[in-house]
């Protein structure tokens, strides 16, 4: 299982996931991106850096189906795709968990992880009465949080607000990853924790990436980029500067490309 | 706390642990856990109470009868409640709800006794009115995103001025409509007691609309909705279908209470029900539905309906004067939404 991270990531034998290819994203006079290509392979934590402005949440929501780019294309495993909203991009198992954390605070963890894709009972109750199977539901659930090694949260039943910041990102976390999908991407993850729960989150990474699933991690913490990315995308200006590895570059050399005192 | 608790797979420490139950220290913080997880158990707690204590009182209090008599004064404004529910547990508010059922049975009344449909078709019309009524509404608050409580303040006089005008102010009795218009204000023997069918009728909304709340993918929605609209947004919920479909839902419970109405009074009046909207919205907020949604449930509405049914009876059969009843129920409101605020502290 740790093998597939120690290599050097970035092999052209692989087939990537995820590609992008000379996105275009203008708003109005504004261009937010200008060419960017990013490729993401399986089982790697790409990191996405860059300052306020350079295009990084406009990336991400090109990726993820927020925003349409204006020309350019997009690949998942090599087939060509245009997402439209968000659900397009749910639905070739690209998951996002999203900064303000799209949670709901009074349901359980339960019924969180399965939030907008209920599962019903079997028979005649779940096809006429459309009643849900909160059991098998909550049974998957643990299942699925013993799985990922959370194991803070082995009550699905309590309500999600009772929850600290960094369990609360771990039901995120999981609703992504839960649902057979191909690419999970986490948009600032760590913003709002303290240090442990930073590290929760980031061990959470680390056991994704490690059961084979790719994740795209935006930060502003370059020690925890270093920490936890395989690779890492600089963007600057609308452009991708350079894309780098924490072996060859150090967080100083990464900063200054960001900024713009150095070049890769 | 100790090691072995945190005997697992991933890296957690004791701390962890410790911050995990933090809130659960304290008996008051533990009381407050309870409350928070099952809000009816404090308008329940409350309701007995109150008929202990005007049992007490009044040895009228507690027969038969008068229980009775008490579901059927609540028959009308608890089912209004129940579409008030819906609306409030989608954070919005509905201040046309008694408006639209007094114009839903109007419609019944007069389609029925002045241009002689059948029964059922009037009824069938009445339901129709209040799914218009809900539609309009659910319309301006989702294609316009007007606050709810703007949105059914207009309708609200709009819905009024359109019963005037339909009915020339007129009242329809009881007497001339056909039988199955006042079926609900039949009663029929269980026992010593004699129940109204309107209460059984409310309650059968009460059962349909608290299993599709609690056990449906729709209900979760209804709650997911009401308690963080862009999060339910992001997890994939259709949130502008799930609003509309509860004003739709509404509407059609409305249609209902119209019915009941009917029965009750044994008459149409376009004068009817002034007070309803604000009594549907007090049974909700009694009941420990959280009027910032998200949070509540029609058991809990139904309790809150019994219990200002409950004070007022109680108080009447007291001997005090009505002011009293309403000065209680206010009094009541206020407790009630301070418990609710006290409860969501849990979140700290």
């Amino acid at each position: 299982m740790t093998a597939t991270h120690l290599e050097p990531a970035g092999t052209q034998v692989r087939q990537p996931i995820l590609q992008a290819r000379n996105l275009v994203k203008t708003f109005g006079r504004v261009v937010g991106l200008d060419g960017v290509s990013l490729d993401l392979y399986p089982g790697e934590v790409l990191a996405i850096i860059g300052d306020n402005g350079a295009g990084k949440s406009t990336l991400i929501k090109c990726l993820t189906g927020a925003e349409i780019p204006d020309t350019g294309e997009l690949m998942v495993s090599g087939q060509p795709v245009h997402f439209k909203r968000p659900q397009d991009a749910r639905a070739h198992g690209i998951e996002t968990v999203y900064q303000n954390l799209a949670v709901s605070p009074a349901l359980d963890v339960a019924s969180n992880l399965f939030l907008g894709r209920e599962e019903r009972r079997a028979g005649i109750l779940g096809s006429v009465f459309r009643m849900l199977d909160t059991k098998g539901m909550r049974t998957k659930a643990k299942q699925e949080l013993t799985r990922l090694g959370i194991s803070t949260l082995q009550d699905v039943t309590v309500p999600v607000e009772n929850l600290s910041g960094g369990q609360r990102q771990a039901v995120a976390v999981a609703r992504a990853a839960a649902f057979g999908s191909k690419v999970v991407v986490l948009d600032e993850p760590t913003a709002a924790l303290g240090v442990r729960e930073s590290n929760q989150v980031l061990q959470l990474v680390r056991d994704l990436r490690d059961r084979g699933l790719p994740v795209i991690l935006i930060s502003h913490n370059m020690p925890h980029v270093f920490d936890v990315a395989d690779r890492i995308h600089i963007q600057r200006l609308g452009k991708c500067a350079a894309t780098i590895t924490p072996q060859s570059h150090t967080m100083t050399d990464a900063v200054a490309i960001m900024t713009g005192a150095a070049s890769a | 706390m100790t090691q072995q608790q945190t005997a697992g797979p991933a890296s957690t420490g004791p701390a962890d642990l410790a911050e995990e139950f933090l809130d659960r220290q304290t008996p008051l913080s533990r009381i407050r856990n309870v409350l928070h997880r099952y809000p009816a158990v404090s308008p329940a707690l409350v309701l007995l109470i109150a008929v202990v204590v005007f049992g007490l009182l009044n040895d009228r209090f507690l027969r038969v009868e008068n229980l009775s008599l008490i579901t059927q004064q609540v028959s009308v404004v608890g089912t209004l409640a129940i579409a008030q529910t819906l609306i409030i547990l989608t954070a919005g508010i509905d201040l046309s709800v008694g408006a639209v059922m007094i114009l839903s049975s109007m419609v019944v009344a007069q389609l029925a006794v002045n241009n002689g449909l059948p029964a059922p078709v009037a009824l069938l019309a009445g339901l129709i009115v209040g799914l218009a009524a809900g539609a309009l509404n659910g319309f301006l608050v989702t294609r316009f995103r007007l606050p709810p409580f703007i949105v059914t303040l207009g309708t609200l006089n709009i819905f009024i001025a359109l019963t005037l005008l339909y009915s020339n102010g007129a009242t329809v009795r009881g007497s001339a409509m056909p039988d199955l218009l006042t079926w609900t204000g039949t009663t029929f023997p269980v026992g010593p007691v004699r129940i109204s069918t309107g209460v059984v009728v409310m309650l059968l909304l009460y059962i349909a609309i608290a299993f599709i709340l609690g056990k449906t993918a729709w209900g979760r929605h209804v709650y997911a909705v009401g308690d963080d609209k862009e999060a339910a947004r992001l997890a994939g919920i259709a949130v502008n279908k799930v609003l509309m479909s509860v004003y739709l839902a509404a509407g059609a419970v409305l249609a209902v209470g119209a019915w009941i109405q009917i029965g009750r009074t044994n008459a149409a009046s376009p004068n009817a029900g002034v007070d309803l909207n604000l009594d549907s919205i007090t049974a909700v907020v009694i009941g420990g539905t959280s009027l910032f949604g998200g949070r509540g449930s029609v058991w809990g509405t139904l309790l809150g309906a019994l219990i200002v049914g409950v004070f007022r009876n109680g108080l009447s059969l007291a001997g005090l004067d009505v002011l009293y009843q309403t000065l209680a129920v206010g009094v009541l409101i206020i407790l009630a939404v301070s418990i609710d605020q006290w409860i969501r502290k849990v979140k700290s």
